[in-house]
This record gives structure tokens, sequence and C-alpha cells, in this order.
């Protein structure tokens, strides 16, 4: 197996990945840092951002503000220093990015622009119209080719970490154009992977989201985080789930129902006027929308299409001015897929997964349970999103964390023992053995046939709303298509040489085990809270047992072991969580 | 569900581990009026035949992965419905001029990992300011100078397109020499000088042979053969000695 040196090796490319690099870099240009992705970083899914990226700009907007927000938004569940961080540095990033080229979008004054996002009492997301996360990552990934030090490894795929005396030496990658094995040597790793929402049946995410990250870190005894939170954002098109997003809401869009009906106003969203006004109506959080929609469906006042319930996202009385200039990503997505002018036509929607709010846990300064290992983006959970992530906190997470893990390892490499070559080397060794025995099986299961099993599984039993019997029943059905994947699948393809049957076999031993942790958290928090909603004995929150992170491990073939953690409040304790209201009308930049 | 038919899909196969050279294989495939090409493809990955090999990502026409030529045409095949092939036959290829890994699989770094780089695509900063004086100001005309050639998703079909490309590989093409024009336009940036090499060279824009099926392809709108125009006349001036004159930033 061929071996390259490295100091440090950020797994992903995507925002959160770029961004570690690119801090590797710029804090010591001595340093050695391998960037290893599976798609060419471009393509990461960072790029299907649309909406924004928060950052307290305006003179009416506080630091204050975007750290209740966040934390009311999370349902207490944020770890409340991690907050405090977190909104004190996003504005630095955004000019940051700034400095480095990306197209926010601006005043006619020449002075970047911010949008109302769900949830959010002012104007704090900056946008490049609906295409952030594109140009945010296109702006990182080109500005990376300044720096020597980071040497990329385009469509490598990360299989396993290598740990030894108790810390991360190495990833075990396989080049995908040739199937050969490539182990980096490394005293540090950072994982930037992304979520998991292709655990998930109907879902806004690529086909990459397959929690590979979460996965590696699991095995090698890291618990994961919160992991029964899961977001449905509340508007994406049926069938495909291709997002439309809260951008539309922000910049002034309504939800009606079947009858035309502004359905929010009854499901603790409302009054309706004034119109618009933050934290109200469509400027609800998401979680809530996504309630609503369920609801309005049980009680048949949605429209029914060929594929499936939807709502209406009606933009019409914005015109086609403003439609073009801010939301054209969505607009060319509603005519493509849809049919559908939004000029002048309301968009139909439903929800669908959208975002991870747990992941390996890590603190502020990104550092995870397991020595040498941090993480940063979607993959981690840093702590900021409790029980529902607020739109637009999750791309300037990546860039606020993606700095914090670059600098953190880049001072934890030049004290720390070089890795220990000949331990690694027969891990390694061991990694490619396992990995290649899936290439030669002759019965097991189609791949298709248990990924579409567990998705069904996850879309019936741990979807909006929850209880325990369908909890119960989706725990036991994944335990069974883990002893199913265990006992091996029947690939199609035997070749080496780009086998993406192969990978794809690989990310499904992965999201398996993901589904099972969320399931099992799920079932464990017997309370309603954020994201995670039930329908059964359980409707309210529970503070006194349940104001705590969930840490599921990995205890081999069977399901996770459940433990809590206690969450940190420094200065905001549990309230009720209000929205709607009164309120005084908003201006919309 | 809406009405299904049956589609025929013809799709170029290539395995170097086993095939000397090239060939198509047909499948049969149900869709109905919402299945994208890609869909297709993924149908046939899933039920067909799991070796078929082909890149793909977001399936929302902003990543860049899904590229192929269908019946001939470049196209994001994510973004390419099967309704409107039928009850014709679909012909899937990996996007022409490219050297082949495997099926529709292209080897594509002569882009990432040449022809990107070379002109450096990020701002070089003039003056520099401190991340504490804030965001540079840029007036709607400055930044409708840039804004349209950073809306490249970097898919490649326009060099698909582009027969120069074909002809001569070495040619930067349509998608670099955009993203050239992107960072020399915006105010923020003084690296005109740098990438002038690039540019200039035979191989920049005097490559360039004025068909335009580039820009026809381009599924962002970027328009990259306005761009090659704009800079022959840039890079004529700039042989002349007139640009620095001319463009405030240039060199100063």
């Amino acid at each position: 197996m061929q071996v390259v040196q490295t100091d440090i090796v950020v797994v992903g490319g995507g925002g959160a990945g770029l961004r570690a690099a690119i801090a590797v870099a710029e804090s010591d240009p001595r340093l050695r840092v391998a960037l290893v992705s599976k798609v060419v970083p471009m393509r990461s899914h960072t790029v299907a951002a649309e909406g924004g990226s928060a950052g307290v700009v305006r003179d009416d907007d506080s630091l204050d503000s975007h750290f209740d927000d966040t934390v009311g938004g999370g349902d207490w569940l944020c770890d409340q220093d991690v907050v405090e961080y977190f909104v004190a540095h996003c504005a630095e990033e955004m000019v940051q990015l700034e400095h480095w080229g990306c197209p926010w979008s601006r005043k006619d004054d020449g002075h970047i622009n911010v949008r109302f996002f769900g949830g959010m009492k002012f104007q704090r997301t900056w946008f490049a119209s609906d295409k952030t996360g594109f140009h945010m990552l296109h702006t990182l990934f080109q500005t990376s080719h300044k720096y020597p030090p980071i040497k990329r490894y385009d469509e490598y795929f990360c299989a396993d970490l290598i740990v030894e005396d108790g810390r991360v030496q190495g990833v075990v990658a396989i080049d995908i154009a040739t199937g050969e094995f490539l182990l980096l040597e490394c005293k540090a790793a950072i994982i930037c992977t992304g979520g998991a929402g292709r655990v998930f049946g109907q879902n806004t995410n690529a086909g990459i989201v397959t929690g590979d990250g979460m996965g590696m870190a699991y095995h090698h005894g890291v618990p994961l985080r919160d992991m029964e939170f899961v977001q449905y954002h509340p508007t994406a098109l049926p069938g495909s789930g291709v997002l439309i997003t809260e951008g539309c809401r922000g910049e002034g869009g309504i939800l009606t129902n079947k009858d035309g009906y502004r359905y929010l106003q009854d499901y603790g969203l409302g009054p309706l006027d004034p119109w618009p006004r933050p934290k109200a109506m469509e400027l609800g959080p998401r979680d809530r929308l996504s309630q609503a929609f369920w609801y309005e469906e049980q009680k048949g006042r949605t429209v029914s299409t060929p594929l499936g319930q939807v709502v209406l996202l009606d933009l019409r009385h914005l015109g086609a001015a403003k439609i073009h200039e801010r939301l054209p990503l969505i607009t060319e997505v509603a005519k493509t897929f849809m049919g559908i002018d939004p000029v002048v036509s309301p968009i139909p929607v439903r929800p669908a997964v959208h975002y991870s709010m747990g992941g390996i846990p890590c603190n502020a300064h990104t550092e995870t349970p397991l020595k040498g290992l941090y993480a940063a983006g979607e993959c981690s959970s840093v702590g900021i999103h409790g029980a529902n992530r607020l739109g637009s906190n999750s791309l300037a997470e990546l860039v606020v964390f993606g700095k914090v893990a670059g600098d953190r390892a880049a001072q934890y490499v030049k004290a720390a023992p070089a890795p220990r070559s000949g331990a690694a080397a027969a891990q390694a060794d061991a990694v490619e053995k396992r990995l290649l025995g899936m290439l030669g099986r002759d019965k097991g299961d189609r791949l298709a046939t248990i990924r579409d099993e567990m998705h069904q599984a996850m879309d019936t039993g741990v979807g909006i709303f929850r209880k325990a019997d369908t909890m119960q029943a989706t725990c036991a059905n994944l335990a069974k298509l883990r002893d199913r994947y265990r006992s091996g699948l029947k690939l199609d393809d035997r070749n080496r040489a780009f086998n993406t049957e192969w990978l794809s076999a690989i990310e499904l031993g992965f999201t398996l085990e993901i589904a099972e942790v969320i399931a099992q958290s799920a079932l464990n928090r017997k309370e309603s809270r954020g994201a995670h909603t039930r329908l059964d004995e359980f409707k309210e929150r529970d503070d006194e047992n349940y104001l705590k992170h969930t840490l599921a491990y990995r205890t081999g073939d069977g399901p996770p072991r459940i433990e809590y953690a206690p969450v940190t409040i420094t200065k905001s304790p549990p309230k009720t969580r209000v929205y709607g209201g009164e309120g005084k009308k908003a201006e919309l930049t | 569900m809406a009405d299904t038919r049956t589609i025929e899909i013809e799709v170029l196969r290539y395995n170097p581990e086993k095939d000397a050279e090239p060939h198509f294989e047909t499948f049969q495939v149900p869709f109905t009026n919402d299945t994208s090409v890609l869909q297709g493809l993924l149908y046939i990955k899933d039920h067909l035949d799991g070796s078929l090999t082909f890149r793909w990502s977001c399936r929302m026409a902003i990543c860049g992965s899904c590229g192929k030529m269908v019946n001939g045409k470049p196209e994001l095949s994510c973004h390419t419905f099967l309704r409107d092939y039928y009850p014709g036959k679909v012909r899937i290829e990996p996007l022409s001029h490219f050297p082949v890994l495997r099926d529709l699989v292209i080897d594509q770094r002569d882009f990432t990992e040449k022809k990107l780089p070379a002109i450096k695509p990020y701002i070089v900063p003039g003056n520099p300011q401190p991340l504490s004086a804030g965001t540079y100001v840029q007036t709607p005309q400055q930044f409708h100078k840039y804004y349209q050639y950073s809306q490249c998703i970097n898919c490649l079909l326009c060099y698909a397109a582009c027969p120069q490309y074909g002809l001569k590989p070495d040619f930067a093409g349509p998608a670099v020499l955009a993203l050239l024009h992107r960072y020399n336009a915006d105010s923020r940036d003084r690296g005109w000088e740098e990438r002038a090499e690039v540019l200039n060279a035979e191989e920049g824009v005097w490559g360039c042979t004025l068909v335009g099926y580039c820009s026809e392809v381009c599924p962002k709108g970027v328009d990259p053969a306005h761009a090659i125009n704009q800079n022959k006349v840039n890079s004529t001036m700039d042989y002349f000695g007139v640009l620095k004159f001319l463009m405030p930033r240039g060199g100063s």
C-alpha cells in the first residue's frame, strides 16, 4: 500500500474542510495538510445551500439577540459557551469571505445586504442571491489554490481512521480512479464530512451525504451526540426533495393550504398581522413549520398532487424583478422540476429531511473525545444547534469552526509525537483486506434493497412526529438490516477502478449504523424538544430529566449504548419557546 | 403515480480492466413525466446493472458533477428529462474531448489540476485591508462587471462543446477564461498582470475561434464566449500598452 506522510489530514472538502485547510496553511506554512475528499471539493454539498449565512452587522441587531434566537431556536439544548463564541465570530468570517471574493448581495450603496430568516429577530443573514452555499464553496475552493501547503487528494474515499496509542495516527483512503488503497500517516485529522441526510428517503441532500465521517469516528469509540434531532426543512419539492430556500420566506413569501388560507396562524405562529414581522408566521423556525404541515395533512387541508400532499409557497406578490434578483436559483429549479414559474404560480412544497443537528461531539475548540481528532461542520456536534437549528447558522458554522479546527489542529501537531509507522501499516492492511472482501461475494442482498428498506424504516419511524411503537418497529427493522448487511451484499461490480457500487456499499455500512443511532436515541428521549416531537405520552419538554445531550456509543453488532451528558448553560435558563404574538411590522430590505 | 412509460437508454460502456474498446449497451427503463436522465441512470444502477459507472451528486444542477453527452449534446443529466426524448431512444456518452476513466466518467484533472490553478483563481489584493476594516464597497456597476462570470459551476459542458479544446487540449478553454475574467473584472482584485501570461498566450483567448457553442450549452448563463471576446480586446490593448491607462486597477 502506498504511504504518504503528512501532518494533518482534513477529511472532506466542503466549506468546513476548505476553511480548516486554509487555516492550517495560514497558521504555519511549514505544516503539511492533506485535503482528502471523495468528490472534487467544489462538488461538495455546501454547494447546494441557498438562503444565506448569519452574522450580526446591523445597528439594530446585537450579538445577544443572535445568541437568544439561537439558544431559544435550539430549545435550550445548545451549549451556551459555544454559542457565545459562535455569534461573536460569524461576521468576521463573512468579512473574510468577502475579502476572498465572495459575491455577497449588496445594497445600492455598495455595502453588503442582509435578509430575514426563520427564527431570527433581525435581518442578519448574509446572502449571495439564493446560491449562497455555491458562492461560499467556490470562493473557498478557488482561494485554497493560494496555499501551497494544501495538498489535495480529489476523489479519494476515506474508509477508516488509524487509531493507535489512543490517538489518531492516520487515515486510510481509496483512490477512486484506480481502487488502490492509500495510507496517510498524520498526527491529527479533522473530520468535515457533512451530515447524514441520506439515511432518510425523503431528503434535500446530495447523494454524497452519507455520514461517512460520523461512522468512522463512531467505529473508533467516539460517541455520536444528539442524533435524534433531525431537521425537516418545511419547503422542499415533492418527489425529488429538492430544496426551496427559506430565503423565499425571508423575502416575504407566504405559505397557504388548499383553501388559500395561511394555516400557520393556527399553530402558535400568528396572528397574521402585521406582516411581515420576525419570528412569526412564515418566519417561524423550521421544526414548527414542518409540524404544522403534518397537522394540515391530517386535517385534509393540503393539496393532492401526483407526487403526494403539498402546501403552496406563494411568491407572486414579490413581483418578477425581486424574484429574479433575489431568488434566481429556485425560479430555475421550480421551472425545471415542476414546470412552474414562481412569478405567476405558487410553488408546491412539503417537508423533507434536511440537516443533522447532532454529530461527532466536540468542544468549542473542535476537539473530540479522541486525541488528535477534530470535527467541524454538519458532521460535528459542537453545541450551537441544540434541538433545532436556525436557518443560516450552518453556513456560518462551517467557516467559524472550520477555522478553529485548522488553528487548533495546527497547534496540536507541533507538540504531538510522530505516528508509529509499523502499527499504522498493519491496521491499514486489515482495513484493505476487509473492504476488498466485499467485492467477491456471490450471494446476498442487492445494495438498493437494503438502502430502500432503511429509507422506509426511517421515514415511517423517526419522521416529523414520533411514537414509541413505531420507533420500536424501526429499531427492530434496522437491527435486521444490519444483520443482512453484515452477512454480505452481492455486488454486480467486481472491479477496482472507479467502482462506485463498492463505495456506496461501504457508505451504506456507515449509514445503517447512523440510522440505528438516530432511532435508538429518539426512542430513549422520553420528551418532546425541538425537532424531536412525540405524539405518545411524552408530548412535553422535560427539563428535569432531559435537558441533556444524548451520547450513543457503539457496542459492536448490537444497538448503541445510550448515555447522557450535561448541557452548558451560561446566561439563558430554559424558558418556553414563543413565536408569533404581538410585534411590529418589519421593513424588508 | 402518473403514467409510467418505458424508454430505451443506450449507454457507452468502457471498463479499462476488461475492454479493449468502448461499446454501447441498451437498457429498458421505466419513467414518468418527471424522471430526469440522471434518475434513469440511477434506475439502471439500482435494478439492472450495479456496475454502470457515472458521477452525480446534488441532482439540482448546482454541483456540476453529472455532465454527459445526451444524444450528442453536452447536458447536465439531472436537468434533462427522459420525457423529452420519448418515443425515441436516449444515447448517453461521457463528455466529449476528455479521456474516459470508465463508462461515463471522464478524467477531469486537466481542468482541476492544470488549467484552473494556472489562472490564479482568487483575489490578488493590491493593498489588502484588515478584516477589522470591514467589507470592501462595490457599487452595483462594479458588481455586475464580474458577477455573471462567478456563476460557473465547473461542469465542463463548455469543454465538451468546444471544438478547439477537442483539437488542441492545451487551449485554456471557456470556463477557465471566464473565471480569469471574473477575477480580472473584480474591483477588489489587482492580479491582472499575474494572469496576463495565460490570457495573452496562444492557448489563452487567442486559441478561441469564436464558435460560441460553449455559451449555448452553459447551464448557468455564464456566456464564456463573451468573456473571451472581451479579453481579446483587452489582450490587444495590453499588447499596445494602453490597458493600464484604461483600467485603473491594471497594475496600479
